[in-house]
């Protein structure tokens, strides 16, 4: 995402006869410890398992055929779809979307709200929201399964303000998962937004005020498609690490809310030991975020043309 | 900005210069969490000279994928239970204690000498053995306990208030004593029932977690849980209102052994390590502090009036007692596939 | 004017959900904090202010062990950032003072392709790879893994400085015959240096927060502060694991507030 993201400012020409040259470790690195890691993985998704966990390097598609095939406790009945790992995938995508649907209905307030403010103490309001996004993720996740325990504080607290009798059981739940992701991207939900709105053109909204639009009428149909783009990149960069991701599930799911991060390091870490199935689960994981990048980035030139 | 840039590599320098010094004599230990008291550690270097460093898993086989995935030949010595030493020595992964090499040898109790998973000991010594069953909160259920019902077909009482182990061998063995099949069976009609059988016990199920039972227990998150009998005594030592099971079909009997890895990079420091535990005042430490037996000779009169006394440590008369077993490959594809279906 | 224009640009609530998205981002960490100075062995019962956790932290049972792991997550943190600060400022020289040619585009997207590829699946990819070409994992390999992903940490503030910088110092450095070495060390480095430096604390500290890769390629009994306060809360939430939170939160806003004002002296000049 963050080629979408560098600006073209001055370039020069000065270092073109050492261009090659200058690039050569960052295209070694990247080439040899991410790009063929990932291809080495396709392979892997390919290969046999073997009895208690490792790979017999011979072709086999069982990997695929148990993520998308049921064949029954001895594998000898006939194909039908199987819906374990569908459904986890499905989880995964429906908790990443409440979470994005969260981030967006608190963080597009937000981001007008700071863009509208003094250009002087803009950048105080921006350092705020981003503080929270350097600290640890898994600091911020055990902070939340702290807080969100059945005697924590939350609990304690809404107890005392007699808003409830019974403390609210949350932990362990769907919804502790996607509060959990809520929390921990809503920094990326903000600052696209902010970016976008900070470009927005405000005399377009006098035009429209002119024009006897009411206010909301204005956000709806005038300022939303402006910022539109920004509000696509928030989504993303809130969805996309929300699908993948570990942490919250695993400590505030429980294990009866498997996503698909858990999924995958269940395969490597876990009981489960199969390397090919594991491969296998994170090239289609893969493959769903790169559609999505690539119709984003698509609509992003479209976009930029218009 | 020179100065900057200085200081960064003399940081950097500074910190291998650091690595190297630390590059003392050291045992790599792949071991279960809360298993080992930090005092017997330093009681070990202060006697050798040795660092231990330690790693820590929560089932067997989490530690044998790990070990596979690539990490053989970074630990000296693991502590994997009865079945699972078994598979390894199958995997070839084990390494042989030579007659001679261990001074100690001669402490083990004779019962534990002759053992299935390692005739002989020529692998393994004895680590800590105890058994695996189920605690029950006395304030939500106040009937009697010993009974695999609990577990597997529990009264609305208890149902969605059960945590199970996150232990593929202990999970589907606990149920074929409850079902009173034999384990590993590979006749089909039994797998099924094995299945529809789980498969309708899992909605009664809360979560699967091993290393969180006592915390669960302590805090009343859950009413019931499988859990090992030591850890059981410490989480009623917590407070947990709890009694530990000994069921009419039976509970599970287990031998956790520490085991010298094929390609130990410390092999002789290993060594030291194993004899080190087979010295009963050492080895008495592990069992006052992890609540289970030992198989060493001579450890009885070591141990603290509470372990010798405890419910957890004495079984009940009439409930029999079995090991997990290790599975053929064309059986253990079954419960693979059953334990998938649970996690469903 | 003014007015009209304040309250065309103001909607109603806006300002409540601000206030409220601050408190949701902060509630759990103040929370944690506050709870850090509890004097008492439960995480739930509050029974006075006190340091000892604090003390314990240093001196307690699992002291050694979060020493080491600190020690380790610093050493690393400071080997990649390193490393992967220099790659991005030798990257960032070609594409930005490098003119345009036909792999830049494609250059560009390399760098960013950490940050597209989901965590877990470069976790698992790399440690299949180190797995295939026999490495033993290790420090090493958390080194390694840890550079890949803070390379495009780096580059963003050092592309976007250079892309800041007139670059008709250098010409007139040139025209006086220094070299193009001496042009890059004398005049580029030095204006560079605060995105330089920028580049490096959010490499840095990009480095000390992973767990999801480090837990995947770790070796035997090497752990980082993440991967130690991982496996302590799984058998839950103890009060050092609070204090030593706190901590290392505390370095994080340092480091991110240390790299704010250090690019902020750069809107200056």
């Amino acid at each position: 995402m963050a080629g979408a993201n560098i600006k073209s400012g001055i370039a020069t020409d000065t270092y073109a006869k050492e261009r090659y040259w200058l690039l050569l470790p960052s295209w070694a690195v990247l080439l040899i410890f991410i790009v063929v890691p990932v291809a080495i993985m396709m392979v892997y998704s390919f290969l046999t398992k073997e009895f208690r966990g490792g790979v017999i390097w011979e072709f086999s598609m069982a990997a695929y055929d148990q993520f998308f095939f049921d064949r029954g406790l001895f594998g000898d009945e006939p194909a039908k779809i199987e819906w374990t790992y569908l459904n986890i995938y499905w989880r995964s995508i429906w908790q990443a979307g409440l979470a994005t649907i969260f981030s967006l209905a608190i963080g597009f307030p937000t981001a007008y709200f700071i863009a509208t403010r003094d250009a002087k103490v803009r950048p105080i309001w921006v350092f705020l929201i981003t503080i929270p996004y350097w600290v640890n993720l898994l600091i911020r996740t055990v902070s939340m399964k702290f807080l969100l325990r059945d005697n924590g504080p939350l609990n304690s607290f809404l107890q005392m303000l007699e808003v409830i009798e019974e403390p609210l059981h949350i932990i362990n739940t769907n919804l502790a998962v996607q509060l959990g992701l809520f929390y921990s991207y809503l920094p990326f939900m903000v600052l696209p937004i902010y970016a976008a709105i900070e470009r927005y053109n405000f005399s377009l909204s006098e035009a429209a005020a002119d024009l006897y639009a009411s206010k909301w009428q204005t956000l709806r149909y005038v300022i939303l498609p402006t910022v539109k783009p920004g509000v696509i990149a928030g989504c993303i960069l809130v969805f996309v690490p929300s699908m993948g991701a570990f942490l919250a599930p695993d400590l505030l799911g429980g294990a009866k809310n498997f996503m698909i991060g858990s999924l995958i390091e269940e395969q490597f870490k876990g009981n489960a030991g199969n390397w090919p199935f594991g491969a296998a689960a994170s090239m289609i994981l893969l493959t769903m975020v790169l559609i999505i990048l690539m119709v984003f980035s698509r609509q992003q030139s479209k976009a930029q043309e218009a | 900005m020179k100065t900057m840039l200085k200081s960064i590599t003399a940081a950097v320098a500074l910190s291998v210069a650091a690595d190297a010094a630390m590059a003392q004599e050291e045992v790599v230990v792949y071991h279960w969490f809360e298993y080992l008291p930090q005092s017997l550690i330093d009681k070990f270097t202060a006697e050798t000279g040795i660092k231990v460093t330690m790693d820590t898993y929560d089932s067997n086989e989490a530690m044998l994928a790990n070990l596979k995935a690539g990490a053989m030949g970074t630990y000296d010595v693991a502590v994997p239970g009865d079945y699972m030493v078994d598979i390894m020595v199958g995997e070839g992964m084990l390494d042989t204690i030579a007659a001679g090499e261990l001074s100690n040898m001669g402490n083990i109790e004779d019962k534990w000498v002759n053992v299935s998973f390692d005739d002989g000991r020529k692998h393994s010594i004895p680590y800590q053995w105890g058994s695996t069953s189920f605690a029950v909160n006395k304030d939500v259920h106040p009937g009697n306990v010993h009974n695999t019902d609990l577990l597997f077909n529990p009264p609305a009482s208890l149902s969605g208030k059960i945590n199970m182990l996150d232990s593929q061998g202990d999970v589907m063995a606990l149920a074929a004593l409850h079902m009173g099949i034999p384990q590993c069976s590979n006749d089909r009609a039994q797998l099924k029932a094995l299945n529809a059988m789980l498969q309708g016990a899992k909605q009664h199920w809360a979560s699967f977690n091993s290393d969180t039972t006592k915390d669960l227990l302590v805090s009343g998150d859950a009413a019931v849980s499988m859990i090992w009998n030591g850890y059981s005594a410490k989480a009623r030592a917590e407070g947990a209102n709890i009694e530990y099971a000994y069921p009419e079909q039976g509970f599970l009997v287990w031998m956790d052994n520490v085991v010298l890895l094929k390609d130990a990079p410390n092999r002789a420091n290993a060594l030291k390590f194993m004899d080190f535990l087979l010295v009963p005042e050492n080895i008495a430490q592990v069992s006052n502090y992890a609540q289970y037996a030992a198989g060493v000779k001579n450890v009885g009169p070591l141990l603290g009036e509470e372990l010798r006394t405890s419910p957890e440590s004495n079984p009940r008369d009439g409930a029999p007692a079995a090991f997990v077993q290790a599975c053929d490959a064309q059986t253990q594809v079954v419960y693979d596939q059953i334990w998938t279906n649970l996690k469903k | 004017m003014a007015t009209k224009n304040f309250d065309l640009r103001s909607y109603k609530g806006f300002r409540f959900l601000t206030i409220l998205c601050l408190v949701i981002l902060y509630a759990p960490l103040v929370i944690v904090t506050i709870y850090s100075f509890n004097d008492s062995k439960s995480i739930t019962i509050w029974e006075g202010f006190s340091f000892r956790w604090y003390i314990d932290m240093f001196s307690g049972p699992e002291s050694a062990k979060f020493k080491l792991a600190a020690w380790n997550s610093f050493v690393i943190a400071i080997a990649a950032a390193t490393i992967a600060t220099t790659i991005a400022t030798l990257s960032a020289t070609s594409l930005v003072r490098g003119g345009m040619f036909r792999t830049r585009t494609l250059s560009l997207g390399l760098i960013s392709l950490p940050l597209m590829v989901p965590e877990i699946v470069t976790a698992v990819a790399t440690l299949i790879f180190f797995n295939t070409i026999g490495f033993d994992r290790g420090l090493l390999t958390i080194v390694i893994a840890h550079i890949v992903f803070c390379i495009p940490f780096a580059y963003l503030p050092i592309a976007a400085r250079m892309q800041g910088i007139e670059d008709s110092y250098e010409q007139a450095a040139q025209d006086l015959y220094a070299s193009k070495f001496q042009t890059f060390t004398k005049i580029l480095m030095p204006l560079m240096m605060p995105g330089i430096i920028s580049g490096f604390l959010l490499a840095f500290i990009v480095s000390l927060d992973d767990f999801i890769i480090t837990n995947f390629v770790k070796g035997a009994g090497v752990e980082t502060l993440p991967t130690a306060i991982f496996g302590s809360v799984k058998q839950g939430i103890k009060p050092n694991i609070m204090a030593i939170s706190t901590a290392l939160l505390a370095v994080s806003v340092m480091f991110v507030t240390l790299s704010y004002f250090v690019s902020k002296s750069e809107q200056k000049d």
